[in-house]
């Protein structure tokens, strides 16, 4: 075993030893290790370059606020996640992980080259520079700034992963379950009250995982009340407990987002469990007891590897038995610093001294740290390293009177420790939106108060000591459960700690080092090489806002998201500008608090299920034909219907001349339909719609169109009277819940008095279209009781009656200019009444036709389509629907902004048809239409083309379109220059085939 | 996603909701009757405050009802709700007495 | 003003640094000024900078209630294209590209204006209608915009899933090439720099709290967090707060504020060459020079002043990520984050006069913003300092909802049938 492997101790399994590789090597661990503690047990500390001057750089801390020891993990391009924090992978056997940013390897990368050059790139130097000449940034500045950046790599597979979601509610919700969240979560669940506890790590129990031997809590080890705690949550039915669980946002209302990692630190996961699982909880009350963070010291070279924190090292060593080095010197302005060296003494590292910036230290801790034998040096700094790969020394310096420092003294070592005191975990409660508090004593910011039912515990509320941590846990867990609704259950406790009492500190800024500034390099942000030069830079260049210095120093801006770095920014800018803290501010946190993957948020939403499909009864028919179809809102609608070797053209060209010559079967179940009914339905259609109604006779159909109350055409379609108090409204595919929206706000808001109910019945229904000169004949075999003949139904009426014995409202409509029917029975009949259309129809050489060739015998026909010859700016005159409005009705939605006078702007776009001249070009719909075809760009753009396509009934290509003061110029001759050529078209009516409709009325 | 209270059915999450704007804007009784500028107010003109704000939802995924909700358009916490034709609340009383009964608790 | 450059760089190297100046001043405000912007972002610093060079105005303040480019100039995700349909819109937002083409030379700070291209995914028939006649339209009004089709676009985008079987398959594309995306906070001090050079006062820190107007009902001056300060011209250009300080002058606008949703991954190396957006599933997405890919959601569903989104929304458009581009599944979000846009009835932007004499307005510009800051700055310098608008915002006024001439570029694009 490694040197570096303690002999006994530590939560890691020693009886199932893992292998991994790093960078092709292969290491041994054990289960319980993570990828950092194990890396760091075989005496590997170089593990990553840094973004910008791709420094060496190990393992700094020993969780979620690693900045530097990212990796690269996965085997294989399906399974690879970059940027993973080493602190964070739980080992498994046969994990992969690999260095990042560095090329050709980790020791040698020729990036680091930059290094050298940081002279020349200080903070926001790209800002100033790359812009001569001016092409070069596109050719050359900018590839090569986007290929030295970066982190990781993405991966280059889709993901073999599968990602899961829940939603959870609870009466309590405790985030962290270090001492504070334990207790909280004890005292909530007591109540029988809802509780989830989750935590991020593999284990619960946080701080008290690395607990100090001598701790002890109601006379239990730190270790054994953990235990007896989880087993006293477990056996609470009412309590959830999720490990590796992160809560990362803080949403309005007491909504919060957790990801659960599931799969990722096993070996050979169960296929049949998601590899993560984003659990949104709604929570009434929660407890933050989401701990603090330590704080680098920023001082020159505090960034080799072998620097960290000096809680992350008490950590390897307490609870992953990994020895962080041999010989270590700790910078320190908190006492936190003491508690780590005597830990690290006992793990047999040679503590060569502690330099506590303060000017004392005579706490319970240092005393101890003194008594252990252990060199202190009060009011001394450390202010610089040495070492490349890994730290070899280190120097450390009195602190003058005037604050600077005196030239040092060298020690020798291979791990710096540092500690600045800790940052509390304010990140969520600030996410709720509340209010944060400065503390000068901790020289941080604590929660203060929050619009959301929200209270924090222990370290994040600025709470040292175990007791306290204990204390505020209980309280919290208690306030909240009550807060809640839970009265009794909550029994009375007496809490006995054993700890030695901290006396805390804390210091945020820059280290004094008395040495030139120019030469030196004392990292703020480490992932980002921001230093504090950087930052006293951005102000002397006018960047006094903390939020300004953070995006032109991108301090905070790494993958940690300033966990480590903000307060030291603050402090120095706090110096700089000599300015308290609290007036400089702070930035806002953002979710999430670690990132989280992509493929969570969208779970299972992916392929078929990104969205529904809706299909109609009819649709598993179409499919069988092999027919083409195409998205319409969330339908799937038949396209076309290609035979052997038929494009899209051939087969629409087909179906076309069978229904203008006999018939065609087409399915319009995707219409929107909506049944209003009532006693004041007429009057509640008279409002919402243009037409009139009042006067429209039961069995009868009118074509109804629906402008929004700004005028603009909405909505069209076929509106039968069923009965006097009851019309069967259909809408287009697409507007159906838009209208259906409209109309339920008009009458529940508006007209209230009116006496009218409102029921979509799209999904009730479904339609088959007949159409063509025989399409009585296919239907008059199938319906017996309703009398078909032009005389007794004529063109736009409507019977309810019976089709092959089903129940059906028959339209007799028309969309293709053809007489026509449209056959609605219950959706559950759909398919058997077409096939039974079908079997008669082909008795005619039917065709099934889709939306296409449906497009094509409207354009015929000169029937517009809502989004297609309108685009929401069109007035019914604009579109040649004047006809339509009820001229005698005082009021509609729509009417007064039709009144202005704009809207009757002659040179408005209006509705026609267009031919061209050579009989042949068919337009490209969208095209554009000029006047003056010879007139430089920017052209005058008359108007454009709607709809255009190939007759094959006439012969010739057809189109319609839009065009300024359009019927004006029937006959005139128009331009519609194309890339390379100009068409030339003319104007005409836009009604192509049987103007008189005769066919119609058949 | 906010938790809205429907008069109706109660408290339900947001995504079975639809935000219509703000209320209390009546659709004039006679539109004819306004001049173009009048009827643009109507039309458009809203008061979008960063504050509290009086606000129709519909709880289309669940009784479809129109409702009108008193919202902080600056925490998004809601104050009250209620139903749709009851008249316009004192908005600063309705948020001072949720506040005041709050800290009592 | 200090000159920037490649040799003010190493010159300023040798001597650690220690010689560069203030990029602009912290002036405390004059009693009043020949004109003032209200509004410190891209917009509004853009307009004091064109005052001060084009118009000749020398005492000009822009006032910001926090720190410059801190609204949406400095939270959205720098999307600049000018292939609009309308030409009024192409007009305005062309002028905009040509104005960004030019603008790290004339601000002497580079804007990292990058013309990768923007693909705008077609996935419908509907789509494809609709892409085409922009297309046209654009041709003819001399803005680049060409079709590709849906293997096409995969060359022009590697990491794009042309599959068939996807649910809504991309059926083609709509390329702008002079489209990309810059750097949006050297935008914003970029302008302060240049205008701050022209003797522009920029005055952070300092809230607007009322507009006075005189007995003749123009405008006189605003008050402050810093006191009153006297001006006959005032142009309010922040988004997201319009209504608030319109009101203060008594004008309500059509105006409803919504959460608007941007959010980046963990920075990687570069995968990602262009800018895509997805209209029909809502997904936009590029890759910042940093390593982030930047991608921004649909507006949230409800207006709110709180610069943050619902959950739901972000998951919504990491669903269309992960569907367009399934390599990106197991890359991770960093942050999120929310601004707050100004939204139209027909979501063009409202740049022009007001009924009060004195005030002018930039607003309105809904997700569009950022794209076109150099050009609505350049129009609205020349309606706050003539009095009048360029032709090239004159159709934009605020009357154009009362006569109905609506600028509609969204419903254009809308589904129906």
């Amino acid at each position: 075993m490694s040197r570096f492997r303690l002999p006994k101790g530590g939560r890691i399994d020693r009886a199932r030893p893992i292998s991994f590789r790093f960078d092709g090597k292969s290491y041994g661990g054990f289960v319980g290790d993570t990828l950092a503690s194990a890396l760091i047990a075989n005496g590997v500390h170089l593990v990553g370059r840094s973004f910008k001057y791709h420094r060496p750089r190990g393992i700094m801390t020993a969780g979620a606020d690693e900045m530097n020891a990212l990796v690269g993990v996965g085997a294989d391009q399906t399974r690879y996640t970059p940027n993973m924090r080493a602190t964070l992978v739980e080992l498994y056997h046969g994990l992969v992980a690999e260095s990042q940013n560095r090329w050709p390897s980790l020791g040698f990368d020729v990036g680091a080259v930059n290094d050298f050059l940081s002279p020349f790139f200080p903070a926001g130097f790209y800002y100033k520079t790359f812009m001569w000449p001016k092409p070069a940034w596109k050719q050359l500045y900018e590839p090569v700034i986007r290929a030295a950046a970066g982190l990781g790599k993405a991966p280059t597979a889709s993901d073999a992963d599968r990602y899961m979601q829940c939603y959870a509610h609870c009466d309590v919700l405790v985030v962290g379950a270090g001492p504070a969240g334990l207790a909280a979560a004890l005292a909530a669940a007591e109540t029988g009250a809802r509780v989830i506890l989750c935590d991020e790590q593999r284990e619960f129990g946080g701080s008290l995982l690395a607990s100090d031997t001598d701790t002890a809590i109601d006379g239990l080890s730190a270790i054994e009340w953990v235990a007896k705690a989880v087993e006293a949550l477990a056996r609470h039915e009412n309590v959830t407990l999720l490990t590796r669980t992160t809560a990362f946002g803080y949403y309005p209302h007491n909504f919060l987002g957790l990801i659960e990692r599931v799969t990722d630190h096993v070996a050979q996961p169960d296929p049949a469990l998601p590899r993560e699982r984003l659990w949104q909880v709604r929570a009434k009350e929660v407890v933050l007891a989401t701990g603090a963070l330590e704080r680098p010291l920023v001082f020159p070279e505090n960034d080799r590897p072998g620097v960290m924190l000096a809680d992350a090292a008490r950590t390897y060593a307490a609870r992953y038995a990994a020895r962080p080095g041999t010989r270590a010197v700790i910078a320190t302005a908190h006492d936190e610093a003491y508690r780590a060296a005597l830990t690290l003494k006992q793990a047999g590292v040679q503590i060569a001294a502690i330099a506590d910036m303060r000017p004392q230290a005579e706490g319970e801790w240092p005393a101890a740290a003194r008594a252990a034998g252990i060199e202190v040096m009060t009011g001394t700094a450390i202010t610089g390293t040495r070492g490349r790969m890994r730290v070899s020394g280190a120097t450390l310096a009195r602190i003058k009177g005037d604050g600077t420092a005196e030239k040092g003294e060298q020690f020798a070592c291979d791990l710096v420790l540092m500690s600045g005191g800790f940052t509390p975990s304010v990140h969520l409660f600030s996410q709720s939106k509340g209010k944060l508090i400065y503390d000068e004593g901790l020289k941080a910011f604590v929660p203060g108060a929050s619009p959301e039912r929200n209270r924090s515990a222990g370290a994040c509320a600025g709470e040292t000591g175990l007791h306290a941590t204990l204390e505020s846990g209980y309280a919290a867990g208690e306030g909240a459960v009550r807060a809640a609704g839970f009265g009794g259950g909550l029994s009375g406790r007496s809490l006995t700690v054993t700890e030695k009492i901290s006396a805390g500190g804390g210091f945020a800024g820059a280290v004094p080092h008395g040495r030139n500034p120019s030469f030196v390099k004392a990292f703020v942000d480490f992932q980002n090489d921001s230093t504090s030069k950087d930052i006293k830079l951005a102000t002397r260049e006018g960047f006094l806002s903390v939020e300004h210095v953070k995006r032109y120093t991108t301090t905070g801006m790494a993958t940690d998201q300033g966990k480590t770095s903000n307060m030291n920014m603050l402090g120095i800018l706090s110096d700089t500008l000599g300015k308290p803290i609290p007036e400089i501010g702070i930035t806002t946190f953002r979710p999430p608090y670690t990132p989280v993957t992509f493929g969570a948020f969208a779970g299972m939403s992916r392929g078929e299920l990104f969205d529904p499909a809706r299909r109609t009864a009819i649709h598993d028919w179409a499919a069988e034909q092999g027919a083409a179809f195409e998205d319409v809102s969330l339908w799937k609608r038949a396209h076309y219907f290609p035979q052997a070797g038929e494009d899209m053209h051939a087969a629409v060209n087909r179906e076309c001349k069978a229904v203008r010559e006999s018939v065609g079967v087409f399915d319009a179940s995707t219409l929107g339909k909506i049944e209003v009914v009532g006693p004041d339905a007429a009057e509640f259609m008279n409002r919402m719609y243009i037409n009139a109604w009042t006067k429209l006779e039961p069995g009868r159909c009118r074509y109804g169109v629906m402008c929004r109350e700004d005028g603009f055409v909405m909505d069209d379609g076929v509106v039968g009277r069923i009965a006097a108090d009851r019309f069967h409204v259909t809408t287009t595919t697409g507007g159906a819940p838009a209208v259906l929206n409209m109309m339920e706000d008009y009458l529940q808001t508006e007209w209230p008095d009116l006496n009218v109910w409102l029921t979509s019945t799209t999904e009730q229904w479904a339609v088959i279209a007949v159409q063509g000169p025989n399409a009585r004949k296919v239907l008059e075999p199938l319906v017996g009781d309703i009398d078909l003949s032009a005389a007794a139904m004529p063109h736009m009426s409507v019977r309810e009656g019976h089709i092959c014995g089903v129940q059906t409202r028959l339209f007799r409509v028309s969309f293709t200019g053809e007489l026509g029917f449209e056959v609605n029975v219950p959706a559950d009949y759909g398919r058997a009444v077409w096939e039974a259309i079908w079997a008669s129809a082909r008795r005619f050489d039917a065709v099934a036709y889709g939306t296409e060739t449906m497009h094509v015998l409207r354009a015929e026909k000169g029937f517009i389509i809502v989004g297609q010859e309108t685009d929401g700016t069109a007035t019914p005159d604009d579109v040649g629907l004047t006809w339509a409005i009820g001229k005698l009705k005082k009021d509609f939605v729509g009417k007064r902004s039709l009144a202005r006078a704009q809207m009757s702007n002659p040179q408005r776009k209006q509705l026609v048809g267009l031919l061209s001249l050579d009989n042949r070009s068919v337009l490209e719909e969208g095209a554009q239409i000029v006047a003056n075809p010879n007139e430089p760009v920017p052209m005058a753009m008359i108007g454009h083309v709607t709809s255009s396509y190939w007759s094959s009934v006439l012969g010739h290509p057809i189109a319609l379109a839009m065009v300024k003061g359009g019927r004006v110029r029937l006959g005139d001759t128009l331009h519609v220059p194309m890339p390379g050529k100009t068409l030339q078209v003319k104007v005409v009516e836009p009604v192509f085939f049987d103007k008189e409709g005769a066919r119609l009325n058949d | 996603m906010l938790l809205i209270a429907c008069p109706y059915c109660g408290e339900r999450p947001e995504t079975e909701f639809r935000y219509a704007g703000e209320a209390h804007i009546a659709r004039p009784h006679d539109p004819s009757a306004l001049n173009d500028d009048e009827w643009v107010d109507f039309l458009y003109q809203r008061a979008n405050p960063k504050g509290l704000h009086v606000e129709r939802w519909r709880h289309i995924h669940g009784c479809a009802r129109f409702f009108n909700a008193v919202r902080d358009t600056v925490s998004d916490r809601i104050f009250k709700t209620y139903e749709a034709g009851e008249p316009r609340p004192d908005v600063n009383a309705v948020a001072a007495d949720v506040l005041a009964k709050e800290s009592e608790r | 003003m200090q000159k920037f450059s490649g040799f003010s760089l190493i010159r300023q190297a040798l001597s650690g640094h220690q010689g560069w100046q203030a990029q602009w001043r912290t002036p405390e405000p004059k009693a009043s000024y020949d004109a003032i912007v209200v509004g410190g972002g891209g917009h509004g610093l853009g307009a004091a900078y064109y005052m001060a060079k084009e118009h000749g105005l020398k005492n000009i303040a822009v006032l910001e209630r926090g720190w410059l480019g801190g609204g949406n100039t400095g939270r959205n995700t720098t999307i600049i294209r000018s292939n609009y349909l309308f030409d009024e819109s192409a007009a305005l937002f062309d002028h905009a590209v040509k104005l960004w083409e030019g603008l790290s030379q004339e601000l002497n700070y580079n804007v990292m204006f990058s013309q990768r291209g923007v693909l705008m995914l077609a996935h419908t028939v509907h789509d494809v209608q609709s892409f085409k006649r922009h297309i046209h339209a654009n041709r003819l009004n001399g803005v680049d915009n060409e079709w590709l089709s849906a293997e096409e676009a995969k060359e022009f985008c590697p990491p794009l899933n042309i599959s068939p079987g996807m649910r809504y398959p991309v059926v083609g594309a709509a390329l702008q090439r002079r489209g990309g995306v810059a750097r949006h906070d050297a935008v914003a001090w970029g302008y302060a720099r240049a205008a701050d050079a022209l003797g522009v006062d920029i005055i952070q820190n300092c809230e607007v709290t009322g507009i006075r107007r005189g007995v003749n009902g123009a405008v006189e001056g605003v008050e402050t967090t810093k006191g009153f300060i006297g001006s006959k011209r005032i142009g309010v250009s922040a988004a997201g707060h319009t209504s608030v300080l319109m009101a203060m002058a008594g004008v309500r606008m059509p105006l409803e504020s919504y959460p608007l949703q941007a959010l980046v991954s963990e920075p990687v190396k570069p995968v990602f060459p262009c800018v895509v957006m997805s209209n029909t599933i809502h997904a936009y997405i590029s890759q910042s020079d940093k390593g982030e890919l930047v991608i921004g959601a649909g507006t949230d569903a409800y207006t709110s002043y709180s610069q943050r989104g619902a959950l739901h929304i972000a998951t919504h458009t990491l669903d269309a990520i992960c569907e367009l581009f399934p390599m990106f599944r197991r890359m991770r979000m960093l942050r999120n984050w929310g601004g707050i846009v100004d939204v139209t009835p027909d979501r063009s932007p409202i740049i022009g006069k007001t009924p009060v004499p004195g005030l002018f307005v930039n607003c309105g510009w809904g997700t569009g913003g950022f794209k076109a800051t150099p050009g609505s700055a350049h129009v609205f310098a020349h309606t706050i300092a003539t009095g009048e608008p360029h032709k090239i915002n004159a159709p934009f006024t605020l009357e154009r909802f009362r006569d109905g001439l609506m600028i509609d570029e969204a419903a254009a694009a809308a589904v129906a049938h």
